[in-house]
């Protein structure tokens, strides 16, 4: 041992060390242990100064009895201690022991930071060495408080030595991980960046990790690195392999840093710059290409190396899914590994290719290698190897190969290991569901898996075979026939005699006219079974054995019998007990024609998303599903987070650009007069055609409708009279146009519903208008600014507004429109004003309704305008004891409204707090307990009175169903409040 | 990103650990058990990569030491077959042919060395001479200051 026999050696710890070696038993190690304990503790705690070697000594003893899984109380001090020596070692060995053993106590916290800051300032290379490794090794909260503004500075300062600038990258690196808002990058990204380009490969390998996590959280800001990272590669992959000197690693050329450079570009899509990226595509191609060079080692390191680069290229092929000649070359490349010697390539090669499966390039080119891939699934040794077989072929099946696959997978479940045959059953179900040309082969497949597998086999699986079979009347037959042959074996399933249950006591009759399957003999087959089941089985059988009844009355008198038996209806469980009393009953007294409509057929299920593809998304997470499935959900969740805001935000834009700022004062509001009320609306055969053909449906579809254009001649002449004196309009009032206003589309509400918690954005928009929506309010009053676009290039004529609010509302709002221009060219957005004045709490919402021509037919559609009661809350503030206070006061039962709903948008916390604020409570911080909990409170504003309200939320990730639920809570002062508060909350989760 | 790192003989003595995440040592022993218990049971030539929980771990016997590395999903198994690698070539180099002994007795370098090579859970260096010569500096200091206590 000559380094260590340098002179640092601690004899003390290494007689210590072989003293526990030596131990015989567990007891006598305690037992040396505690005498050290003892001794180290007298140490400390004794009169005499201990001097720096003997502190270092007993802080190494403790951490080594730390490691040895005891645990320690005391030491932490002189740990600390040392950080301040300015011996090397011993400050080593402090920061080793803090590392290990830290310890939350904030006073020690305070301390060891400060050692930190003394050796950061150092400007000794090693010590700042120390300091940074101990910031990353524990990586508190507290540390990155006090450091993250220091660290960068380290990082990208000229004169920082190259060992430092790497310790300061991934210190930085876990920081930002630990604590993301503290580290900000801002004016440091440029410099961090271009560490891409130093001259010393351990500064860049180093900075490479920082530059990837920074990249995945903020793309757009550190787009730049794309180039610089192809053009490093791009120098590593055509560098000799003795180039790089020491960062060779046999005879493969910087292979950390060139996967490190892959898995960077993985970040961003293919490089838009044409030049780049085909510098990209180059490196490759050249990196492909020496996989088939013969190796320069034979030593296993080069191969790994090598390989691992290669993966690493594979799946930036796989991630740019845009090239299929590369797709194509990697599938090929993929197809060599599955058949060599190392069991470690045949694993990634398989893990490798389901990813490329899924890409319409190389789907075909993965089919080619079924064979070797189902030889891989029954003479791999190795069971991790085995289940990426199975992996592979699910992922590669499609409708070509799926009897094959199935089959395959099938008889491989056979012997499958225990681990992964539930999640084969899974897969197999699924398969044979989703390529099922014929159901009788999807039958078979379903009986086979249960025969097979039955343990292994879910509720979800048997249901929903029940559930294809009872929906497909082309397979009933098949279905009752097949299952009394399985039935026959003399073992079998309890899963099959749940589905030979259900399904002759469905479709038994279609098989009872073959004597060997008379209705006697399919009940005594089934009735043979039943002693062996378990309660909720036997349950099902009795439910069979009415419908036999049903079926063949011939039966009836056996069935009676056995219902009458003692162990039946004198049954300890009560289930069974009550179904034979009641069976019994049933079938006595009713007559036949009850009975057949007590007992009819089932009638089919509405279809709905496969529980079983559920299942195994759960069970594995996204991963397992294939990848097209995924895509599909990911398409969905894009445009239903995407679409909507997008537009909101360039009407948003637009309209900033084109009116004045509508933050003026509000004041001016109170002395306008109400509007007078429109007229209520149409009656009721209109009403019927506009909410068939209207408003809802695309304008283009509405000119052509014959009952529109029926309707419409009376029109006429008040269309040309407005368009011969647009100047009228201002005299007139907006419900000039003789039409009565449509009633409400039907998703209006759903529209209204959009704004609870925000006050800008695109109300509506159809294929002609668009009509964009800002709001503000102050107190009791409000002002909405409504900006309606002409999307076409033609004019709309007779353009006119009204909002109407009948009933309660007249008494409880007060809204005043100004009148728009009667003419919106093509392209042309118009402007109105809408005040708003709420006198008292209300639930409903007043009535937008615009008219207009285009083209000469009558646009007439009415939507809810956006204003909700929660928009008059002033923000309250208060801390726990005021909130639990108020809560209570506040417990009369027609003061809390309270629902229980799913969550139908993810529990995402930061979009649920953004929610919250923008409902306009004040969301109190630190009040719940529990701190998953959301509490709010605020003060409704109305002419009439101040309205106090108190809002929890209380989300369940985890609920019993596996649903995530939420539980909503509003107390208010007003029982109208509540309950109108908490029904508009429960659309916005 | 490397989660942690295990060392531990096949009588299942656990010689070396590094976590690279807060984790709570009840937790890690937990963990410690259970992946021993994992790897210990394959047999030689399987595959040296398996999944477990929602990691991969990449394991490696050296004569009577396993090296076992728990990496993330989007991590490269090879190159951290190869990081194994590199680390028992750096104490190899340090101690001048490592034996598990040499681990046990100076369990504070084996740290030491591990904490040059990787930090947080990454790469900081992959040149073997860089990262020695950090280590022998730090050797060096200690003599100097030996030589300087013998003065006094």
């Amino acid at each position: 041992m000559p380094a260590v026999s340098k002179g640092d050696g601690m004899r003390g710890l290494a007689v210590f060390i072989s003293d526990i070696r030596n131990c015989k038993s567990k007891e006598a190690e305690i037992k040396r242990i505690n005498k050290e304990l003892a001794n180290i503790r007298s140490k400390f705690k004794g009169d005499k100064a201990l001097d720096g070697y003997s502190k270092k000594k007993y802080v190494c003893k403790l951490l080594f009895i730390f490691l040895l899984g005891h645990d320690i109380d005391f030491g932490h001090m002189e740990a600390v201690n040392l950080l301040s020596s300015n011996k090397y070692t011993e400050k080593q060995i402090g920061y080793l022991f803090i590392s290990v053993l830290v310890n939350s106590n904030s006073e020690l916290i305070r301390l060891i930071n400060n050692g930190i800051k003394n050796d950061l300032s150092s400007r000794n290379p090693t010590f700042m060495c120390l300091a940074l490794h101990c910031i990353a090794n524990v990586g508190s909260r507290e540390m990155a408080e006090a450091f993250a503004g220091e660290i960068p500075r380290i990082l990208v300062a000229g004169d920082t030595m190259d060992s430092v600038k790497q310790s300061a990258a991934l210190c930085l690196l876990r920081l930002y991980k630990t604590s993301p808002d503290l580290v900000l990058m801002g004016e440091w990204t440029s410099r961090v960046v271009h560490l891409l380009n130093d001259q010393h490969m351990g500064v860049v390998t180093a900075a490479i990790s920082l530059i990837t996590c920074l990249s995945q959280k903020n793309p757009d800001e550190f787009k730049t690195c794309v180039s610089l990272a192809v053009s490093r590669l791009s120098r590593i992959v055509s560098s000799a392999s003795t180039d790089l000197q020491d960062y060779t690693y046999y005879f493969v050329p910087a292979p950390w840093l060139s996967c490190k450079l892959l898995r960077l570009l993985q970040c961003y899509p293919p490089p838009e710059d044409g030049a780049v990226k085909g510098r990209l595509v180059e490196c490759l191609e050249t990196i492909l290409n020496k996989a088939q060079e013969p190796p320069k080692s034979k030593k296993v390191q080069h191969s790994n190396a090598k390989n691992a680069i290669l993966f690493e290229a594979i799946a930036l092929i796989i991630h740019y899914d845009s090239e299929p000649n590369l797709l194509v070359r990697a599938c090929n490349q993929l197809g060599q590994f599955l058949q060599h010697r190392e069991t470690n390539l045949r694993y990634l090669a398989l893990e490798s290719m389901c990813t490329l499966a899924s890409s319409e390039f190389s789907h075909e080119a993965v089919k080619t290698h079924i064979e070797t891939v189902i030889n891989a699934l029954k003479t791999e040794r190795d069971v991790s190897v085995r289940q990426r077989a199975a992996d592979l072929l699910y992922a590669m099946c499609d409708r070509s190969n799926a009897k094959q696959i199935v089959a395959e997978m099938l008889s491989y479940l056979e012997t499958a290991d225990y681990s992964i045959r539930e999640e084969m059953v899974l897969k197999v179900a699924i398969l044979a569901e989703k390529y099922a040309v014929d159901y009788s082969w999807y039958v078979d497949t379903i009986l086979n898996l249960i025969r097979i597998a039955g343990d292994y086999v879910s509720e979800e699986v048997w249901y929903r075979v029940i559930q294809i079979v009872i929906n497909r009347d082309d397979v009933q037959g098949y279905a009752a026939k097949t299952v009394f042959e399985a039935l026959q074996a003399p073992a079998c399933h309890e899963n099959m005699v749940k589905v030979g249950g259900y399904i002759l006591g469905e479709f038994g009759n279609l098989i009872a006219g073959d004597p060997r399957s008379s209705p006697l003999v399919q009940f005594n087959l089934l009735h043979s079974k039943f002693h062996l089941c378990s309660v909720p089985t036997r349950a099902l059988l009795l439910s069979a054995y009415i419908k036999f009844i049903n079926l063949f009355p011939e039966t009836k008198s056996t069935i009676q019998e056995v219902l009458r038996s003692d162990s039946q209806i004198r049954n300890s469980d009560v289930e069974l007990q009550q179904r034979a009393v009641e069976y019994l009953k049933l079938s006595s007294i009713a007559s036949t024609d009850v009975l057949a409509t007590v007992l009819e057929e089932m009638p089919p299920f509405p279809e709905r998303e496969s529980s079983i593809l559920a299942k195994l998304k759960k069970k594995k997470g996204p991963g397992a599903v294939s990848s097209t499935e995924q895509e599909d959900g990911k398409r969905e969740g894009g445009e239903l987070n995407g679409g909507g805001e997008r537009g909101a935000d360039s009407t948003i834009a637009a309209s900033n650009a084109s009116t004045p700022s509508p933050s003026a004062d509000l004041l001016g509001l109170r002395s306008s007069g109400p509007v007078s009320a429109a007229p209520p609306s149409a009656g009721s055969l209109l009403v019927d055609v506009f909410s068939e053909a209207g408003p809802a449906a695309p304008a283009a579809a509405v000119n052509d409708d014959g009952f529109l254009r029926d309707l419409e001649p009376p029109t006429e002449s008040s269309d040309s009279l407005l368009a011969e004196g647009p100047g009228d309009s201002d005299s007139a009032p907006p419900s000039v146009v003789s039409e009565d206003p449509a009633p409400p589309m039907p998703q209006s509400d759903e529209l209204l519903h959009k704004f609870v918690c925000k006050s800008n954005g695109v109300l509506f928009e159809n294929q002609l208008l668009q009509i964009g929506v800002k709001s503000e309010y102050r107190q009791n009053l409000g002002r909405m600014y409504l900006f309606y676009g002409n999307k076409t290039s033609v004019q709309f004529v007779s353009f006119s507004t009204s909002v109407t609010y009948t009933g309660e509302l007249q008494s409880q709002l007060n809204v005043q429109t100004k009148p728009v221009e009667p003419l919106v060219e093509g392209g042309a957005q118009v402007q109105q004003v809408i005040n708003i004045e709420c006198l008292t709490d209300f639930s409903d919402a007043p009535l937008l309704n615009i008219k207009f021509r285009y083209g000469g037919a009558l646009q007439n559609l009415t939507l809810k305008l956006p204003v909700t009661v929660n928009k008059f809350f002033q923000p309250t503030e208060m801390v726990s004891h005021d909130f639990f206070q108020r809560w209570k006061q506040l417990s009369q039962p027609q003061q809390e409204a309270q629902k229980i709903f799913k969550a139908s948008h993810g529990m995402d916390k930061e979009v649920l707090k953004g929610k919250l604020l923008g409902l306009g409570m004040a969301l109190l911080e630190n009040v719940d307990p529990n701190p998953e909990n959301f509490v709010c409170a605020g003060v409704i504003q109305t002419k009439a009175q101040q309205v106090g309200c108190l809002l929890r939320l209380e989300p369940n990730a985890q609920a019993q169903s596996g649903e995530q639920m939420y539980r909503l809570t509003l107390r208010s002062s007003k029982d109208t409040v509540s309950k109108r508060l908490c029904d508009l909350l429960a659309e916005q989760f | 990103m490397m989660r942690f790192m295990l060392l531990f003989s096949r009588q299942g003595k656990l010689r070396l650990q590094k976590w690279y995440t807060a984790t709570a040592e009840r937790d890690k022993k937990k963990m410690v058990r259970e992946l021993m218990q994992v790897v210990l049971a394959r047999k030689p030539k399987m595959c040296s990569f398996l999944e477990w929980r929602d990691l991969k771990i990449v394991y490696k016997r050296y004569a009577s030491l396993y090296f076992c590395c728990a990496v993330e999903e989007q991590d490269n198994e090879l190159i951290t077959l190869e990081v194994i690698h590199r680390f028992v070539e750096l104490l190899d180099k340090y101690f001048g042919s490592v034996c598990e002994l040499d681990i046990i007795f100076n369990f504070e370098k084996a740290y030491f060395i591990l904490d040059e090579f990787l930090m947080g859970g990454e790469i900081q260096d992959t040149s073997k001479k860089s990262v020695l010569k950090a280590i022998e500096q730090a050797d060096l200091l200690q003599e100097v200051c030996d030589v300087h206590l013998g003065l006094l």
